[in-house]
Protein backbone atom coordinates (compact mmCIF):
# COMPACT_ATOMS: atom_id res chain seq x y z
CA UNK A 1 0.00 0.00 0.00
CA UNK A 2 1.11 3.56 -1.12
CA UNK A 3 0.76 6.83 1.26
CA UNK A 4 -0.43 9.42 -0.95
CA UNK A 5 2.47 11.93 -1.88
CA UNK A 6 2.65 15.20 0.95
CA UNK A 7 1.10 18.30 -1.27
CA UNK A 8 4.12 20.31 -2.80
CA UNK A 9 3.53 23.44 -1.75
CA UNK A 10 3.30 22.83 1.88
CA UNK A 11 6.78 21.92 1.14
CA UNK A 12 7.82 25.36 -0.27
CA UNK A 13 6.36 26.80 2.84
CA UNK A 14 7.70 25.12 5.32
CA UNK A 15 11.04 25.65 3.61
CA UNK A 16 10.49 29.44 3.52
CA UNK A 17 9.44 29.73 7.15
CA UNK A 18 12.45 28.03 8.35
CA UNK A 19 14.73 30.34 6.31
CA UNK A 20 12.61 33.40 7.44
CA UNK A 21 13.47 31.75 11.21
CA UNK A 22 16.87 30.98 10.36
CA UNK A 23 17.35 34.87 9.35
CA UNK A 24 15.45 35.94 12.70
CA UNK A 25 17.94 34.08 14.94
CA UNK A 26 21.23 35.24 13.48
CA UNK A 27 20.10 38.84 13.40
CA UNK A 28 19.38 37.97 17.33
CA UNK A 29 22.48 36.07 18.44
CA UNK A 30 24.49 38.40 15.86
CA UNK A 31 25.03 41.93 18.04
CA UNK A 32 24.11 40.69 21.74
CA UNK A 33 27.26 40.93 23.70
CA UNK A 34 27.02 37.47 25.97
CA UNK A 35 30.46 38.26 27.06
CA UNK A 36 31.11 40.27 30.70
CA UNK A 37 29.67 37.79 33.40
CA UNK A 38 30.87 39.51 36.67
CA UNK A 39 33.60 37.44 38.15
CA UNK A 40 31.50 37.70 41.25
CA UNK A 41 28.67 36.05 39.95
CA UNK A 42 29.00 32.81 41.69
CA UNK A 43 29.48 34.79 44.88
CA UNK A 44 26.38 36.50 44.87
CA UNK A 45 24.56 33.72 43.80
CA UNK A 46 25.25 31.71 46.67
CA UNK A 47 24.58 34.57 49.19
CA UNK A 48 20.82 35.34 47.19
CA UNK A 49 20.19 31.77 47.86
CA UNK A 50 21.35 31.47 51.17
CA UNK A 51 19.58 34.96 51.59
CA UNK A 52 16.44 33.30 50.24
CA UNK A 53 16.78 30.02 52.36
CA UNK A 54 16.90 32.13 55.43
CA UNK A 55 14.24 34.86 55.54
CA UNK A 56 14.06 37.56 57.75
CA UNK A 57 11.14 36.56 59.78
CA UNK A 58 11.73 39.69 61.81
CA UNK A 59 10.38 41.82 58.87
CA UNK A 60 7.06 39.71 58.75
CA UNK A 61 5.21 42.29 61.60
CA UNK A 62 6.64 45.10 63.69
CA UNK A 63 3.64 47.38 63.89
CA UNK A 64 5.38 50.24 62.24
CA UNK A 65 3.38 50.52 59.10
CA UNK A 66 6.34 49.19 57.70
CA UNK A 67 6.31 45.23 57.89
CA UNK A 68 5.76 43.61 55.27
CA UNK A 69 2.00 42.72 55.79
CA UNK A 70 0.82 46.26 56.51
CA UNK A 71 2.43 46.98 52.64
CA UNK A 72 1.12 43.68 51.58
CA UNK A 73 -2.29 45.09 52.49
CA UNK A 74 -1.75 48.56 50.93
CA UNK A 75 -0.47 46.98 48.12
CA UNK A 76 -3.67 44.81 47.88
CA UNK A 77 -5.58 47.82 48.12
CA UNK A 78 -3.88 49.79 45.70
CA UNK A 79 -5.33 47.16 43.05
CA UNK A 80 -8.69 46.95 44.75
CA UNK A 81 -9.24 50.22 44.46
CA UNK A 82 -7.11 50.71 41.07
CA UNK A 83 -9.40 47.87 39.18
CA UNK A 84 -12.62 49.40 40.43
CA UNK A 85 -12.17 52.71 38.80
CA UNK A 86 -10.98 50.97 35.81
CA UNK A 87 -14.14 49.02 35.20
CA UNK A 88 -15.83 52.37 36.14
CA UNK A 89 -13.83 54.04 33.35
CA UNK A 90 -14.01 50.95 30.95
CA UNK A 91 -17.60 50.76 30.18
CA UNK A 92 -17.42 53.79 27.79
CA UNK A 93 -14.83 52.53 26.27
CA UNK A 94 -15.83 49.52 26.02
CA UNK A 95 -19.11 50.21 23.96
CA UNK A 96 -16.85 52.54 21.89
CA UNK A 97 -14.52 49.62 20.67
CA UNK A 98 -17.44 47.38 20.12
CA UNK A 99 -18.29 46.82 16.81
CA UNK A 100 -22.48 47.49 17.16
CA UNK A 101 -24.33 45.70 14.22
CA UNK A 102 -27.36 48.76 14.71
CA UNK A 103 -25.76 51.42 12.71
CA UNK A 104 -27.09 51.13 9.15
CA UNK A 105 -23.66 52.15 7.02
CA UNK A 106 -21.20 49.51 7.69
CA UNK A 107 -17.96 51.44 6.97
CA UNK A 108 -18.38 54.52 9.71
CA UNK A 109 -19.48 51.53 12.06
CA UNK A 110 -16.21 49.94 11.37
CA UNK A 111 -14.30 53.49 11.39
CA UNK A 112 -16.00 54.31 14.74
CA UNK A 113 -15.09 50.77 16.44
CA UNK A 114 -11.71 50.83 15.03
CA UNK A 115 -10.70 53.96 15.97
CA UNK A 116 -11.53 52.70 19.63
CA UNK A 117 -9.39 49.42 19.53
CA UNK A 118 -6.58 51.74 18.46
CA UNK A 119 -6.86 54.00 21.49
CA UNK A 120 -7.37 50.67 23.76
CA UNK A 121 -4.01 49.27 22.00
CA UNK A 122 -2.32 52.40 22.33
CA UNK A 123 -3.46 52.92 26.44
CA UNK A 124 -2.35 48.97 26.90
CA UNK A 125 1.03 49.71 25.48
CA UNK A 126 2.22 53.03 27.45
CA UNK A 127 4.13 51.47 29.85
CA UNK A 128 2.46 51.49 33.36
CA UNK A 129 5.67 52.68 34.86
CA UNK A 130 6.03 55.68 33.20
CA UNK A 131 2.37 56.57 33.65
CA UNK A 132 3.01 55.78 37.51
CA UNK A 133 6.27 58.52 37.08
CA UNK A 134 3.77 61.23 35.56
CA UNK A 135 1.09 60.92 38.35
CA UNK A 136 3.83 60.31 40.72
CA UNK A 137 4.81 64.18 39.35
CA UNK A 138 0.77 64.76 40.10
CA UNK A 139 -0.17 63.87 43.66
CA UNK A 140 3.66 63.22 45.26
CA UNK A 141 5.14 59.67 45.80
CA UNK A 142 2.99 56.96 47.38
CA UNK A 143 -0.10 54.70 46.96
CA UNK A 144 -2.49 57.15 45.35
CA UNK A 145 -0.54 57.30 42.55
CA UNK A 146 -0.14 53.90 42.20
CA UNK A 147 -3.60 53.50 42.19
CA UNK A 148 -3.98 56.24 39.33
CA UNK A 149 -1.86 54.64 37.36
CA UNK A 150 -3.42 51.29 38.03
CA UNK A 151 -6.86 52.29 37.12
CA UNK A 152 -5.60 53.97 33.77
CA UNK A 153 -3.12 51.48 32.04
CA UNK A 154 -5.93 48.88 33.37
CA UNK A 155 -8.69 50.78 30.91
CA UNK A 156 -6.76 49.03 27.91
CA UNK A 157 -7.30 45.44 28.76
CA UNK A 158 -10.31 45.45 30.51
CA UNK A 159 -12.44 47.54 28.17
CA UNK A 160 -10.97 45.25 25.02
CA UNK A 161 -12.51 42.59 26.83
CA UNK A 162 -15.81 44.18 27.76
CA UNK A 163 -16.03 44.81 24.16
CA UNK A 164 -15.73 41.50 23.28
CA UNK A 165 -18.71 40.80 25.76
CA UNK A 166 -20.60 42.95 24.29
CA UNK A 167 -20.00 41.80 20.57
CA UNK A 168 -20.50 38.59 21.60
CA UNK A 169 -23.67 38.98 23.34
CA UNK A 170 -26.66 36.95 21.92
CA UNK A 171 -29.37 38.73 20.45
CA UNK A 172 -32.06 36.24 21.00
CA UNK A 173 -33.19 37.16 24.45
CA UNK A 174 -33.37 41.44 23.25
CA UNK A 175 -35.49 40.34 21.00
CA UNK A 176 -37.94 38.36 22.88
CA UNK A 177 -37.95 41.14 25.14
CA UNK A 178 -39.15 43.64 21.80
CA UNK A 179 -41.73 41.21 20.51
CA UNK A 180 -43.58 40.71 24.32
CA UNK A 181 -43.64 44.56 23.87
CA UNK A 182 -41.02 45.81 26.08
CA UNK A 183 -39.64 48.82 26.00
CA UNK A 184 -35.69 49.68 25.46
CA UNK A 185 -35.05 50.11 29.54
CA UNK A 186 -36.68 46.71 29.37
CA UNK A 187 -34.37 45.32 27.00
CA UNK A 188 -31.29 47.00 28.95
CA UNK A 189 -32.42 45.55 32.74
CA UNK A 190 -33.97 42.11 31.02
CA UNK A 191 -32.04 41.02 28.29
CA UNK A 192 -28.58 43.32 27.74
CA UNK A 193 -27.49 43.46 31.81
CA UNK A 194 -28.27 39.97 32.99
CA UNK A 195 -26.24 38.26 30.04
CA UNK A 196 -23.20 41.13 30.69
CA UNK A 197 -22.74 41.74 34.07
CA UNK A 198 -21.86 38.14 35.24
CA UNK A 199 -18.69 38.49 31.96
CA UNK A 200 -17.96 41.88 33.09
CA UNK A 201 -17.38 40.83 36.84
CA UNK A 202 -15.93 37.76 35.94
CA UNK A 203 -12.88 39.78 33.57
CA UNK A 204 -12.87 42.18 36.49
CA UNK A 205 -11.76 39.92 39.09
CA UNK A 206 -9.36 38.37 36.25
CA UNK A 207 -7.75 41.83 35.84
CA UNK A 208 -7.72 42.43 39.49
CA UNK A 209 -5.34 39.56 39.69
CA UNK A 210 -3.30 41.21 37.36
CA UNK A 211 -3.30 43.98 39.30
CA UNK A 212 -1.85 42.91 42.25
CA UNK A 213 1.09 41.51 40.52
CA UNK A 214 1.74 44.97 39.24
CA UNK A 215 1.07 46.86 42.02
CA UNK A 216 3.61 44.69 43.74
CA UNK A 217 6.46 46.44 41.29
CA UNK A 218 5.28 49.83 41.32
CA UNK A 219 7.07 50.55 44.27
CA UNK A 220 10.14 50.31 42.50
CA UNK A 221 9.17 53.65 41.14
CA UNK A 222 8.01 54.95 44.52
CA UNK A 223 4.38 54.32 43.69
CA UNK A 224 3.34 52.78 47.03
CA UNK A 225 3.17 49.39 48.28
CA UNK A 226 5.84 46.46 48.71
CA UNK A 227 8.01 47.32 45.76
CA UNK A 228 9.44 50.05 47.30
CA UNK A 229 11.47 47.94 50.04
CA UNK A 230 11.90 45.29 47.41
CA UNK A 231 14.11 47.43 45.57
CA UNK A 232 15.64 49.13 48.51
CA UNK A 233 16.13 45.32 49.58
CA UNK A 234 18.13 44.17 46.02
CA UNK A 235 19.82 47.53 45.54
CA UNK A 236 21.49 47.16 49.50
CA UNK A 237 22.13 43.22 48.66
CA UNK A 238 20.21 42.20 51.72
CA UNK A 239 19.22 38.97 50.52
CA UNK A 240 17.52 37.31 53.30
CA UNK A 241 14.87 40.77 53.19
CA UNK A 242 14.30 40.44 49.59
CA UNK A 243 13.45 36.60 50.52
CA UNK A 244 10.88 37.30 52.89
CA UNK A 245 9.80 39.93 50.94
CA UNK A 246 9.64 36.96 47.73
CA UNK A 247 7.78 35.02 50.02
CA UNK A 248 4.82 37.47 50.66
CA UNK A 249 4.13 38.29 47.30
CA UNK A 250 4.18 34.61 46.44
CA UNK A 251 1.88 33.75 49.06
CA UNK A 252 -0.42 37.13 48.62
CA UNK A 253 -0.49 36.10 44.82
CA UNK A 254 -1.00 32.37 45.09
CA UNK A 255 -4.10 33.56 48.20
CA UNK A 256 -5.47 36.17 45.71
CA UNK A 257 -5.41 34.05 42.72
CA UNK A 258 -7.01 31.11 44.66
CA UNK A 259 -9.96 33.66 46.15
CA UNK A 260 -11.02 35.37 42.63
CA UNK A 261 -10.50 31.84 40.96
CA UNK A 262 -13.21 30.38 43.21
CA UNK A 263 -15.39 33.47 42.65
CA UNK A 264 -15.17 33.64 39.28
CA UNK A 265 -16.08 30.02 38.90
CA UNK A 266 -19.27 30.60 40.70
CA UNK A 267 -20.17 33.14 38.64
CA UNK A 268 -20.02 31.16 35.13
CA UNK B 1 -49.30 33.80 35.57
CA UNK B 2 -48.64 34.59 39.00
CA UNK B 3 -45.45 35.87 40.39
CA UNK B 4 -45.47 32.73 43.16
CA UNK B 5 -44.41 30.60 39.72
CA UNK B 6 -41.06 32.05 38.48
CA UNK B 7 -37.73 30.89 40.03
CA UNK B 8 -36.73 32.57 43.37
CA UNK B 9 -33.96 35.30 42.81
CA UNK B 10 -31.19 34.93 45.08
CA UNK B 11 -31.92 36.36 48.67
CA UNK B 12 -32.41 39.70 49.13
CA UNK B 13 -30.30 39.44 52.29
CA UNK B 14 -26.90 38.00 50.76
CA UNK B 15 -26.78 40.40 48.24
CA UNK B 16 -26.90 43.41 50.76
CA UNK B 17 -24.54 42.25 52.78
CA UNK B 18 -21.61 41.55 49.95
CA UNK B 19 -22.76 44.58 48.97
CA UNK B 20 -21.97 46.40 52.27
CA UNK B 21 -19.12 44.47 52.19
CA UNK B 22 -17.49 45.10 49.13
CA UNK B 23 -18.36 49.32 50.07
CA UNK B 24 -16.01 48.31 53.32
CA UNK B 25 -13.26 47.04 51.30
CA UNK B 26 -13.34 49.99 48.79
CA UNK B 27 -13.59 52.57 51.95
CA UNK B 28 -10.89 50.46 53.51
CA UNK B 29 -8.84 50.18 50.59
CA UNK B 30 -8.96 54.42 50.00
CA UNK B 31 -8.17 54.80 53.38
CA UNK B 32 -5.46 52.96 53.30
CA UNK B 33 -3.67 54.30 49.83
CA UNK B 34 -3.93 58.04 51.07
CA UNK B 35 -6.48 59.22 48.25
CA UNK B 36 -7.02 62.52 48.10
CA UNK B 37 -9.23 63.83 45.39
CA UNK B 38 -8.31 67.51 46.35
CA UNK B 39 -4.41 67.36 45.75
CA UNK B 40 -5.04 65.34 42.36
CA UNK B 41 -7.26 68.10 41.05
CA UNK B 42 -4.86 71.24 42.55
CA UNK B 43 -1.64 69.58 41.09
CA UNK B 44 -3.59 69.09 37.93
CA UNK B 45 -1.27 71.68 36.28
CA UNK B 46 1.57 69.38 36.91
CA UNK B 47 0.14 66.62 34.84
CA UNK B 48 -0.85 69.19 31.99
CA UNK B 49 2.72 70.26 31.70
CA UNK B 50 3.72 67.00 31.29
CA UNK B 51 1.63 66.16 28.90
CA UNK B 52 2.21 69.82 26.96
CA UNK B 53 5.83 68.12 26.75
CA UNK B 54 3.98 64.93 25.42
CA UNK B 55 2.57 66.16 22.90
CA UNK B 56 5.52 68.14 21.50
CA UNK B 57 7.79 65.03 20.85
CA UNK B 58 11.61 65.66 20.28
CA UNK B 59 11.38 63.79 16.81
CA UNK B 60 15.44 64.31 16.24
CA UNK B 61 15.55 61.49 19.36
CA UNK B 62 14.28 59.00 17.01
CA UNK B 63 17.61 57.69 15.60
CA UNK B 64 19.13 57.73 18.88
CA UNK B 65 16.52 54.89 19.98
CA UNK B 66 16.59 53.22 17.28
CA UNK B 67 19.92 50.92 18.76
CA UNK B 68 18.24 50.11 22.14
CA UNK B 69 14.95 49.22 20.28
CA UNK B 70 16.48 46.67 18.30
CA UNK B 71 18.38 45.16 21.32
CA UNK B 72 15.28 45.34 23.12
CA UNK B 73 13.50 42.94 20.12
CA UNK B 74 16.76 40.86 20.07
CA UNK B 75 16.12 40.24 23.99
CA UNK B 76 12.77 39.60 23.43
CA UNK B 77 13.33 36.92 20.59
CA UNK B 78 16.36 35.50 22.36
CA UNK B 79 14.66 35.46 25.88
CA UNK B 80 11.26 34.06 24.80
CA UNK B 81 13.16 30.83 22.68
CA UNK B 82 14.94 29.86 25.63
CA UNK B 83 11.93 30.06 27.54
CA UNK B 84 10.27 27.81 25.12
CA UNK B 85 13.10 25.50 24.48
CA UNK B 86 12.97 24.76 28.43
CA UNK B 87 9.44 24.75 28.83
CA UNK B 88 8.22 22.11 26.15
CA UNK B 89 9.99 18.83 28.14
CA UNK B 90 8.60 20.47 31.24
CA UNK B 91 5.05 21.12 29.98
CA UNK B 92 5.08 17.39 28.92
CA UNK B 93 6.01 16.64 32.50
CA UNK B 94 3.51 18.13 34.23
CA UNK B 95 0.53 17.19 31.84
CA UNK B 96 -1.90 14.16 33.45
CA UNK B 97 -2.11 12.36 30.60
CA UNK B 98 1.39 12.18 29.29
CA UNK B 99 3.21 11.58 32.57
CA UNK B 100 0.34 9.64 34.93
CA UNK B 101 2.62 9.87 38.35
CA UNK B 102 0.45 12.54 40.26
CA UNK B 103 3.14 13.59 42.37
CA UNK B 104 5.56 14.45 39.70
CA UNK B 105 2.80 16.17 38.18
CA UNK B 106 1.75 17.91 41.62
CA UNK B 107 5.80 19.03 42.64
CA UNK B 108 6.26 20.14 39.30
CA UNK B 109 2.86 22.12 38.66
CA UNK B 110 3.80 23.38 42.24
CA UNK B 111 6.72 25.00 41.37
CA UNK B 112 5.76 26.22 38.33
CA UNK B 113 3.50 27.92 39.91
CA UNK B 114 5.82 29.90 42.28
CA UNK B 115 7.84 31.11 39.01
CA UNK B 116 4.54 32.15 37.77
CA UNK B 117 3.90 34.96 40.88
CA UNK B 118 7.53 36.27 40.86
CA UNK B 119 7.28 39.59 38.81
CA UNK B 120 9.43 40.26 35.90
CA UNK B 121 11.02 43.67 36.99
CA UNK B 122 11.94 42.02 40.61
CA UNK B 123 13.81 38.88 38.52
CA UNK B 124 15.70 41.94 36.23
CA UNK B 125 16.71 43.42 39.12
CA UNK B 126 18.15 39.79 40.62
CA UNK B 127 19.72 39.58 37.40
CA UNK B 128 20.89 42.75 37.18
CA UNK B 129 22.89 41.96 40.54
CA UNK B 130 24.37 38.55 39.59
CA UNK B 131 25.57 39.21 36.20
CA UNK B 132 25.78 42.73 35.89
CA UNK B 133 24.24 45.92 33.85
CA UNK B 134 23.14 44.71 30.19
CA UNK B 135 21.16 43.16 27.90
CA UNK B 136 22.02 39.69 29.54
CA UNK B 137 20.37 40.12 32.70
CA UNK B 138 17.15 41.11 30.31
CA UNK B 139 17.26 38.05 28.45
CA UNK B 140 17.67 35.36 31.80
CA UNK B 141 14.69 37.11 33.19
CA UNK B 142 12.74 36.89 30.11
CA UNK B 143 13.46 33.61 29.77
CA UNK B 144 12.41 32.94 33.07
CA UNK B 145 9.18 34.67 32.71
CA UNK B 146 7.92 33.56 29.75
CA UNK B 147 9.35 29.67 30.86
CA UNK B 148 6.27 30.21 33.28
CA UNK B 149 3.55 31.82 31.12
CA UNK B 150 4.39 28.85 28.06
CA UNK B 151 4.37 25.73 30.00
CA UNK B 152 1.04 26.79 31.60
CA UNK B 153 -0.23 27.35 27.90
CA UNK B 154 1.24 24.22 26.57
CA UNK B 155 0.14 21.96 29.46
CA UNK B 156 -3.05 23.03 28.99
CA UNK B 157 -3.06 22.64 25.58
CA UNK B 158 -1.42 19.06 25.69
CA UNK B 159 -4.42 18.12 28.90
CA UNK B 160 -7.81 18.73 26.01
CA UNK B 161 -6.35 16.43 23.02
CA UNK B 162 -7.35 13.68 21.64
CA UNK B 163 -6.85 10.43 23.96
CA UNK B 164 -7.66 7.91 20.95
CA UNK B 165 -3.93 8.50 19.01
CA UNK B 166 -1.95 8.07 22.47
CA UNK B 167 -4.19 4.77 23.02
CA UNK B 168 -2.99 3.02 19.21
CA UNK B 169 0.23 4.07 20.09
CA UNK B 170 -0.10 1.99 23.11
CA UNK B 171 -1.65 -0.60 21.41
CA UNK B 172 0.69 -1.11 19.58
CA UNK B 173 3.40 -1.37 21.78
CA UNK B 174 5.18 2.21 21.37
CA UNK B 175 7.22 3.35 24.56
CA UNK B 176 6.54 7.00 26.36
CA UNK B 177 9.02 8.60 23.57
CA UNK B 178 7.06 7.23 20.56
CA UNK B 179 3.29 8.47 22.32
CA UNK B 180 5.19 11.91 22.73
CA UNK B 181 6.73 12.02 19.14
CA UNK B 182 3.57 10.07 17.27
CA UNK B 183 0.70 10.99 19.32
CA UNK B 184 0.98 14.39 21.35
CA UNK B 185 3.06 16.35 18.86
CA UNK B 186 1.39 16.07 15.68
CA UNK B 187 -1.79 17.31 17.70
CA UNK B 188 -0.37 20.50 19.26
CA UNK B 189 2.50 21.57 17.73
CA UNK B 190 0.42 24.78 15.62
CA UNK B 191 -0.97 25.50 19.23
CA UNK B 192 2.55 25.71 20.33
CA UNK B 193 3.71 28.28 17.74
CA UNK B 194 0.27 30.21 18.19
CA UNK B 195 1.35 30.39 22.04
CA UNK B 196 4.96 31.22 21.52
CA UNK B 197 4.54 34.20 19.17
CA UNK B 198 1.95 35.40 21.84
CA UNK B 199 4.16 35.34 24.67
CA UNK B 200 6.88 36.71 22.03
CA UNK B 201 4.33 40.23 21.84
CA UNK B 202 4.07 39.97 25.88
CA UNK B 203 7.86 39.56 26.26
CA UNK B 204 8.38 43.12 23.50
CA UNK B 205 5.80 44.83 25.94
CA UNK B 206 7.83 43.32 29.11
CA UNK B 207 10.94 44.00 27.42
CA UNK B 208 11.00 47.83 27.38
CA UNK B 209 10.51 48.69 31.07
CA UNK B 210 12.77 46.00 32.13
CA UNK B 211 16.01 48.46 31.00
CA UNK B 212 14.30 50.29 33.89
CA UNK B 213 16.53 49.01 36.50
CA UNK B 214 19.64 48.29 34.00
CA UNK B 215 18.02 45.27 31.99
CA UNK B 216 19.02 46.70 28.88
CA UNK B 217 17.21 47.44 25.90
CA UNK B 218 15.08 50.62 25.43
CA UNK B 219 13.92 50.96 29.06
CA UNK B 220 17.46 52.33 29.97
CA UNK B 221 16.57 55.37 27.46
CA UNK B 222 13.29 55.57 29.06
CA UNK B 223 14.74 55.71 32.83
CA UNK B 224 17.13 58.21 31.27
CA UNK B 225 14.92 60.39 29.95
CA UNK B 226 12.34 60.73 32.98
CA UNK B 227 14.78 61.04 35.48
CA UNK B 228 16.22 64.11 33.23
CA UNK B 229 12.14 65.37 32.92
CA UNK B 230 12.75 65.40 29.05
CA UNK B 231 9.22 64.45 28.83
CA UNK B 232 9.49 65.30 24.99
CA UNK B 233 12.30 62.05 24.08
CA UNK B 234 10.05 60.03 26.45
CA UNK B 235 6.86 60.63 24.41
CA UNK B 236 9.43 59.52 21.14
CA UNK B 237 10.16 56.19 23.26
CA UNK B 238 6.49 55.45 23.84
CA UNK B 239 5.67 56.36 20.27
CA UNK B 240 8.02 53.94 18.91
CA UNK B 241 6.86 51.42 21.17
CA UNK B 242 3.24 51.80 20.16
CA UNK B 243 4.43 51.30 16.57
CA UNK B 244 6.62 48.05 17.61
CA UNK B 245 4.05 46.64 19.26
CA UNK B 246 1.65 47.12 16.27
CA UNK B 247 3.51 45.59 13.77
CA UNK B 248 4.40 42.72 15.92
CA UNK B 249 0.90 42.36 16.65
CA UNK B 250 -0.03 42.31 12.66
CA UNK B 251 2.76 40.24 11.73
CA UNK B 252 2.30 37.53 14.28
CA UNK B 253 -1.39 37.33 13.99
CA UNK B 254 -0.63 36.71 10.05
CA UNK B 255 1.94 34.07 11.46
CA UNK B 256 -1.22 32.41 13.42
CA UNK B 257 -3.53 32.77 10.92
CA UNK B 258 -1.68 31.05 8.57
CA UNK B 259 -0.21 27.94 10.98
CA UNK B 260 -3.64 27.60 12.13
Amino acid sequence: MRLPAEPKQNKIKVFALVVFFIAVYWWAFSAISFGGVKPTAGEIVKSIFSGIIHPDWNYVYTGDGEDLVTLLFITVAIAFLGTFISAILSLPFAFWAARSKRLQNVLSARIFSGSGKIVLTAIRTFPEIVLAIMFIKTVGPGSFAGVLAVSVHSIGMLAKLYSEAIENMDQGPAESVISAGGNKANVLSLATLPQLVPEFVSYTLYRFELAVRSASILGMVGAGGIGTPLIFAINGRSWSRVGIILLGIIVMVTVIDFISGSLRKRLV
Amino acid sequence: MTSSSLPKGKSKLGSLFLFVLFIVCLYGSAVISEVDLAQFFTNFTQMNVILQKMIHPDWTYLSIVIDPLLETIRMAIIGTTFGAIVALPFALLVSRNVVKNRIVNGVLRFILNIIRTIPDLMLAAVFVAIVGIGPVAGIISLAIFSFGMITKLFYEAIETIDEGPIEAITASGGNKLDIVRYAVLPQVSSHFLSYLLYAFEINIRASTVLGYIGAGGIGVYLQRSLSQFRYDQTSIIVIIIFAVVLVIDLVSNQLRERLL
